[in-house]
C-alpha cells in the first residue's frame, strides 16, 4: 500500500501519491451523472424484450400501450428510418466475416433473450414500464444453439439468413511450429475453458437526448463520447459538427460502455423525431441481459517443451462465443491476445488460431483486458501443468524461457516487438515478498490438519496503449479508425489551467495524474489544473477510453501540448530577460535565467506577459495555450508477476483466497496510489472470473444470472487486503516511460488463482479443473479424481 | 426493477394498521423491512395494491426477557439482534444474514412471515421451538408455534389481513448452540443452513438436541433422525459425526445454480457435523 500524500505548491508532482482530485465530488455526492439530468418535458424509454432467445415475431399489439394516458408513442423496427445498422469498426484485410445486420429494435425476429421488440416512451419513468407490459407480442420460436461446439455445426443457425454461425477464422503466427513440436522431448495438450463474464459497473448504462435548434445532445454514461457522435451521426444521417456528446460522470465501465448501444441511437433519434428530451436509464436486470459480456472462449492449448522446460513450440486454437450479434469489436477482441501469445517467454514458435461463433446468447466484445486475460490464463496455466508434467519447479520454467532483461526491445516469434521489460526483475521482487520454501512447509503442515493450501503464480506482459495507427489501422489490423490521442493545454491569465483531453476517463482518477503532469511542466500546483474530458464539444477531437491507453497515449499528448505551452514560455520570459530561450528554466515555480535566481516569472506573471502582449517578440503570437496530437510508434507492454495463496476446504470445496502479491511494472509511477487503486481493481476483476462470477445461460438461451444474487461479483468481504509493489522500467515509446495498468491485475490474476487452487487439490488427484471454482464443482472433482 | 403502481399508507397505530389492512384486501401487504417484499415487487413478482407501512408501530420493536422466553417485538431488525449477544444463537445468525445494510433494515417478523426457506432465523424459530403470535383486524389474536408456522415455499400461517405481532423463543439457557451457514460470498444466501442446540446432561451426554435446516426443503425442517441419534447417547466426535451422517433424511432441498440436490445433501451432512461439535463445545 502507498501511503497516502497532498499536494504542494512547488517542488515535483509526478510519482507522488496525491489524492485523486474527483474524489470529494464523488464520495459525498454531488457528482453529476446522466440520470442526475432531468430537463423540462423528459420523456422516458422503456423496452419491451423478447423472452424467447430464438422467435419469429408475428405481432405486435401496441394498442392498450398507446391508450395510456400519459404514453407518448410506441416505436418497432418498422417505425425506424435510419441511415445505417449498429456499427461495427473491424476489417481486417483478407479476412471475410459473416456479419448479422444488427438494428436498435429486432426486424422481424429475435435472437436472444432480451433482444429489444419495440419502445414505449412516456411521461414518467414509472409508467413507461408498466405501459411496457401492456405491448402484447405474439413470437414462434425458432430452434436455439447456446453452445459454441454445437453451434460450430450449423444444425441450428443463429439467424437463418446467414449460411453459416461461423463468423470469421483469424491466425496469427510466427516461427516453425512443426518443428518446434518436432523438437520437443514432452508435448502437453489443455482444453482451457474461459467463461462468460459481465463488466458489472456499478452504474448501469444511461443515456439522455436532447435537439435544440437543429443540434443534436447526447449525454451518455459511455466510455466513447468521440464514437458515439460519429456514430449517431452516420446513423441519424446528421452532419457531424450538430452533434454534441457529453459522458458526464461514468460510474465504471470495464469495457462494457466501450460500445455503440441500440439505446442510444432510439433515444437521439426520438428526441428528434418527438421534438422532447428523452431519456433512458438502465435496470440492472437489463444489464445483466443486454450490456455486453466478455471473454467465453474456448482454447485447445498444446505445449512442446525440452525436458528441461524449454518451450519450443507453443499453439493456441480458440474458439470464441460471440453470441447473436457482432457488435462494435465483438470478432476482433480474441485476437487481442494472439499479440502477447509468447507471454513473456523466448518461445520460438507460436501460433493463434481463433474461430468466431454466433450462438443465441448476447454479443460478447471488450471486457476489462479484452482478449489479454484469456491468452495469459492459457499460457500461465499451460506452464504450471507443463512444469508438474515436467516434474519442475514452475518459477523454474518460466526462468528458463523469460526473455532476459537485456535482450530488449525484443521481437517475438510473431514480429511484436515488446518496447522493455524485466521479467526476472518483478519476479525477483515478489519472491522478497513471498517465502516459497517457507511456503511450502506450512502447506505440508496444515494439509495434515485438513487445509489443502495452494500458491499459484502467473508471470504476464500485456499489450496495451492503443495505439500506433500504423499497427491497428483498416490497413493493417483492420480498426475501421486510427489510434492517436489529443490535448490541448491553456494557461488563463491569473495562471490557471485547464486542459483537454480526448481521452474519456470513467473513474481511474486521470483528473489527477494529468494535472501532476502538466503542473510540473509548468510550475504550478495540480489543484490549480483542470482536467476536462468527455466532451466532444470542448477540446479538440479524440479517441475515447479503452486498452489501457488514457496515459501512454493520451498523457503522452498532454505532455507534448504542455512542452509547447512551456517552448512559449521560455521565448516570453527570454524576451523580458534578454537571454536566449535555452537558458531559461522552471526553478522553485519560477522562470528564470539559468544561473540567475534573482529575476523570475511565476506562471501568472508569464500568463501577463501573454495574454498582455505589451512586450513580446515581435514574430510570436500572444496567448499561451497549445495542441497536441500524438500517434505512438509502438504499444506499450506493462508486465508483472503475482502470486496467490488460496485454501480449499476439501469437505465443501470451498475455495478461499488468503493472501495475493502483485508486482507490476507499468514504468514510472506518475502516482502511485492511482496505480495501487487500478491494481486493486484489476485483480478483484480477476480473482471474481475465477472464483466467484459467470454468466449463465440454460440450453434454451434463457439467462440464469439475472442479478447481482446470481451473478456473484465478489466484494471486501471475501477478499484479502492485497500487497503491491512495482519496479520501474521505462518505456522507450514516450517522453514520459509509462504504460497502461488499468487492466494488468485483471490479466494475471486469473491465472494466478488457477494455478494456486491446482496446487492445493494436486494432491487430492485433481490435476486440472477449469474456472470458476465455486465450491460444488471443486467438490465434484474431488469426488471424481478419489474414484 | 420498476415496481408496479401502488398505495401506500403508514399508520401511527396498531389498530390501524390492521384497519387499512382489512380494507386494503387480498392485495394490501405489510411492509417491515422491505428487504424481501421491495425486490419482489421490483422483479414484479409481487405486485401488492396497497403498502401498509409498520416503521411507524414503536410498540412493535424491541427484546425483552420473560421468564424463560425472549419475547421480540417483529419490528426488531437483523442489527438490533446481532448486537444482543446475550441472545445466543439468535444473535450469531443474525450476524450472518446478508450484508450489514440488509441488516440495518431487515426485521425478524418480516423474515419469519415471509417463510422462504433460505431465511436463517426462520430455522432458528424451528429449531429452538418458538413461536409468534399473530392478530387481525377483527381483534383475533392466535398463538402459533415454528412448526405450524411455515407451510411451504413463500407461505406461512399469516393470513392476509394479519400482522404477526410478538415473536417469542425459548432462551434455552444453559444450552450450547451454532449456527453453520454455508455460502459462496459472505452477502449470500444459504446455500445451506444448520442451527444446532445442545444440551450436556450432568454426565456429559446428550441429554436432548435440536436440529434444524435452512433451505433443505421448502420449509425450514428438523433433522429428527439426527436428533434421534444423538439424543441419550455420548456427545463426543464419533457420535457427533455417525448422527450427521443421517442429516439429508427426510430432506428435499430444492437446486440451485449453485448446487445440486446431492451437493446440498452432502453440505448437510458436514455442516450439521461442525455445528453440533460447535454447540457441544460451546
Ligand atoms: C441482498 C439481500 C440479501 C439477503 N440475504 C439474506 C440472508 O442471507 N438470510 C436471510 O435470512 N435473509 C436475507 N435477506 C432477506 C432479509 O433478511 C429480509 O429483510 C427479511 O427476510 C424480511 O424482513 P423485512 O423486514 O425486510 O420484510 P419485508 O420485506 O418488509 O416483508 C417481507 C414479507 O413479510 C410480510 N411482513 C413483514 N412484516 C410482517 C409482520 N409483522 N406481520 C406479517 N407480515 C409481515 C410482508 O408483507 C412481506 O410479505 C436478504 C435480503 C436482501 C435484499
Amino acid at each position: 500500500m502507498t501511503a497516502i500524500e497532498t499536494p504542494q505548491a512547488d517542488g515535483r508532482h509526478v510519482g507522488r501519491p496525491l489524492k485523486r482530485k474527483e474524489d470529494p465530488r464523488l464520495i459525498t455526492g454531488r457528482a453529476t451523472y446522466v440520470d442526475d439530468l432531468n430537463p423540462v418535458g423528459t420523456l422516458w424509454m422503456a423496452f419491451v424484450r423478447s423472452p424467447e432467445a430464438h422467435a419469429t415475431i408475428t405481432s405486435i399489439d401496441a394498442s392498450a400501450a398507446l391508450a395510456r394516458e400519459d404514453v407518448v408513442a410506441v416505436y418497432t423496427a418498422e417505425d425506424l428510418d435510419l441511415a445505417a445498422p449498429l456499427p461495427m469498426a473491424w476489417a481486417p484485410p483478407g479476412i471475410d466475416l459473416n456479419v448479422p445486420e444488427h438494428w436498435p429494435l429486432a426486424r422481424g425476429r429475435v435472437a436472444h433473450v432480451g433482444d429489444p421488440v419495440a419502445v414505449v416512451i412516456g411521461e414518467d419513468r414509472y409508467s413507461v414500464v408498466d405501459a411496457a407490459e401492456d405491448v402484447i407480442v405474439e413470437y414462434e420460436p425458432l430452434p436455439v444453439v447456446t453452445d459454441p461446439e454445437e453451434a460450430l455445426r450449423d444444425e441450428v443457425l443463429v439467424h437463418p439468413d446467414l449460411p453459416s454461425n461461423t463468423v470469421h477464422e483469424w491466425s496469427l503466427g510466427g516461427g516453425d511450429l512443426e518443428a518446434g513440436f518436432a523438437e520437443a522431448d514432452v508435448v502437453i495438450e489443455r482444453r482451457i475453458v474461459n467463461h462468460r463474464t459481465a463488466g458489472g459497473a456499478i452504474e448501469p448504462r444511461a443515456v439522455l437526448a436532447e435537439e435544440r435548434a437543429g443540434h443534436l445532445t447526447v449525454w451518455s454514461s459511455t466510455q466513447i463520447p468521440h464514437f458515439l457522435r460519429l456514430f449517431l451521426s452516420i446513423m441519424l444521417d446528421l452532419s457531424e459538427e450538430r452533434v454534441r456528446v457529453i459522458a458526464p460522470e461514468v460510474g465504471g465501465g470495464f469495457g462494457s460502455k466501450l460500445q455503440i448501444y441500440g439505446e442510444e441511437i432510439l433515444a437521439a433519434w426520438a428526441a428528434r423525431k418527438l421534438g422532447r428530451p428523452v431519456k433512458w436509464c438502465e435496470t440492472r436486470s437489463e444489464a445483466m441481459m443486454v450490456t455486453h459480456h466478455g471473454r467465453d472462449q474456448i482454447a485447445t492449448v498444446r505445449v512442446g517443451a525440452k525436458r528441461d522446460g524449454t518451450v519450443t513450440a507453443f499453439h493456441a486454437r480458440i474458439l470464441a462465443d460471440l453470441g447473436a450479434y457482432m457488435m462494435l469489436l465483438t470478432p476482433m477482441v480474441p485476437s487481442l491476445g494472439a499479440f502477447v501469445m509468447s507471454g513473456c517467454y523466448r518461445f520460438p514458435a507460436v501460433q493463434t488460431d481463433i474461430v468466431g461463433v454466433m450462438t443465441h446468447k448476447f454479443a460478447t466484445d471488450a471486457i476489462r483486458g479484452a482478449g489479454r486475460p484469456e491468452a495469459t490464463h492459457m499460457i500461465e496455466v499451460a506452464l504450471d501443468q507443463l512444469a508438474v508434467e515436467l516434474g519442475l519447479d514452475p518459477l523454474e520454467v518460466r526462468r528458463r524461457n523469460f526473455i532476459p532483461a537485456d535482450a530488449f526491445p525484443y521481437e517475438t516469434a510473431i514480429g511484436i516487438t515488446y518496447d522493455s521489460g524485466n521479467y526476472q526483475g518483478t519476479l525477483d521482487k515478489l519472491l522478497e515478498h513471498v517465502d516459497v520454501e517457507a511456503f511450502r512447509a506450512e502447506q505440508e503442515r496444515l494439509r495434515a490438519e485438513g487445509v489443502h493450501r495452494g500458491i499459484g503464480f502467473c508471470t504476464y506482459t500485456e499489450i496495451c496503449g492503443l495505439a500506433p495507427s500504423r499497427a491497428v489501422g483498416p490497413s493493417a489490423f483492420g480498426l475501421q479508425g486510427g489510434g492517436w490521442e489529443s490535448a490541448l493545454v491553456r494557461v488563463h491569465l491569473t495562471g490557471a489551467v485547464t486542459v483537454y483531453t480526448g481521452t474519456s476517463p470513467h473513474g481511474q482518477g486521470h483528473e489527477t495524474g494529468f494535472a501532476q503532469i502538466v503542473a510540473d511542466r509548468l510550475g504550478t500546483d495540480p489543484q490549480l489544473v483542470e482536467v476536462i474530458h468527455g466532451d466532444t464539444s470542448q477540446g479538440p477531437n479524440g479517441l475515447d477510453t479503452y486498452g489501457s491507453r488514457s496515459l501512454a497515449v493520451g498523457g503522452e499528448a498532454i505532455a507534448r501540448a504542455a512542452d509547447k505551452v512551456v517552448a512559449r514560455i521560455r521565448r516570453f520570459v527570454a524576451h523580458k530577460l534578454e537571454a536566449a530561450p535555452e537558458d531559461i528554466e522552471l526553478r522553485d515555480g519560477r522562470w528564470i535565467v539559468r544561473g540567475s535566481p534573482d529575476k523570475g516569472f511565476t506562471l501568472p506573471e508569464v500568463a501577463g506577459l501573454a495574454y498582455i502582449p505589451e512586450d513580446i517578440p515581435q514574430d510570436m503570437e500572444p496567448g499561451l495555450e497549445e495542441v497536441a496530437f500524438y500517434d505512438p510508434g509502438n504499444f506499450v507492454f506493462p508486465f508483472g508477476a503475482h502470486a496467490a495463496i488460496v485454501d480449499v476446504d476439501p469437505e465443501t470445496g470451498k475455495v478461499t483466497l488468503v493472501r495475493y502479491v502483485a508486482v507490476d511494472d507499468c514504468g514510472p509511477a506518475i502516482n502511485p496510489l492511482l496505480i495501487d487503486g487500478q491494481v486493486h481493481g484489476g485483480i478483484v476483476h480477476g480473482v471474481g472470473q475465477a472464483l466467484y462470477e459467470q454468466v449463465v445461460y440454460d440450453e434454451s438461451g434463457q439467462l440464469v444470472t439475472g442479478t447481482f444474487v446470481d451473478y456473484a461479483l465478489p466484494t471486501a468481504a471475501e477478499l484479502p487486503s492485497f500487497e503491491t509493489d512495482r519496479t520501474e522500467t521505462p518505456s522507450p515509446v514516450n517522453s514520459l516511460g509509462v504504460k497502461g495498468v488499468g487492466e494488468a491485475g485483471t490479466i494475471a490474476a486469473s491465472a494466478a488463482v488457477a494455478n494456486a487452487v491446482m496446487d492445493a487439490l494436486r494432491p487430492l488427484g485433481v490435476t486440472y479443473l477449469d474456472m470458476p471454482y465455486t465450491p460444488m464443482r471443486v467438490w465434484n472433482a474431488i469426488q471424481e479424481a478419489a474414484r | 426493477m420498476i415496481p408496479a403502481h401502488f398505495d401506500y399508507v403508514a399508520p401511527a397505530s396498531l389498530d390501524e394498521a390492521l384497519r387499512a389492512l382489512a380494507d386494503g384486501g387480498e392485495d394490501a401487504k405489510p411492509l417491515a423491512g422491505g428487504h424481501s417484499l421491495l425486490p419482489l415487487m421490483k422483479m414484479r413478482l409481487a405486485v401488492p395494491t396497497l403498502l401498509v407501512d409498520l416503521r411507524r408501530l414503536e410498540g412493535l420493536r424491541g427484546i425483552e426477557r420473560e421468564n424463560g422466553d425472549w419475547r421480540i417485538g417483529p419490528l426488531t431488525r437483523h442489527a438490533d439482534l446481532q448486537r444482543r449477544a446475550d441472545l445466543g444463537v439468535v444473535a450469531q445468525t443474525a450476524a450472518l444474514i446478508a450484508d450489514q445494510q440488509v441488516r440495518n433494515r431487515g426485521t425478524i417478523g418480516g423474515s419469519l412471515a415471509h417463510g422462504d426457506p433460505a431465511s436463517d432465523l426462520p430455522a432458528v424459530l424451528a429449531a429452538t421451538e418458538g413461536r409468534v403470535t399473530i392478530r387481525d383486524a377483527g381483534g383475533g389474536s392466535r398463538t402459533v408455534a415454528a412448526a405450524d408456522l411455515f407451510q411451504d415455499y413463500l407461505t406461512t400461517a399469516v393470513g392476509p389481513g394479519e400482522l404477526i405481532t410478538e415473536v417469542r423463543i425459548p432462551a434455552l439457557d444453559g444450552w450450547g448452540h451454532a449456527y453453520e451457514k454455508f455460502t459462496r460470498r459472505a452477502e449470500d444466501w444459504a446455500m445451506v443452513g444448520v442451527c444446532a442446540l445442545v444440551k450436556r446432561a450432568p454426565d456429559g451426554s446428550c441429554e436432548d438436541v435440536r436440529v434444524a435446516f435452512t433451505n433443505m426443503a421448502s420449509t425450514p425442517i428438523r433433522a429428527t433422525a439426527v436428533e434421534q441419534a444423538l439424543r441419550g447417547g455420548p456427545l463426543d466426535d464419533a457420535a457427533i459425526a455417525a448422527a450427521a451422517e443421517h442429516a439429508d433424511e427426510g430432506t428435499d432441498p430444492p437446486a440451485d445454480l449453485n448446487a445440486s440436490a446431492d451437493y446440498k445433501r452432502h453440505l448437510a451432512r458436514v455442516l450439521t457435523r461442525r455445528a453440533l461439535q460447535r454447540a457441544a463445545g460451546s
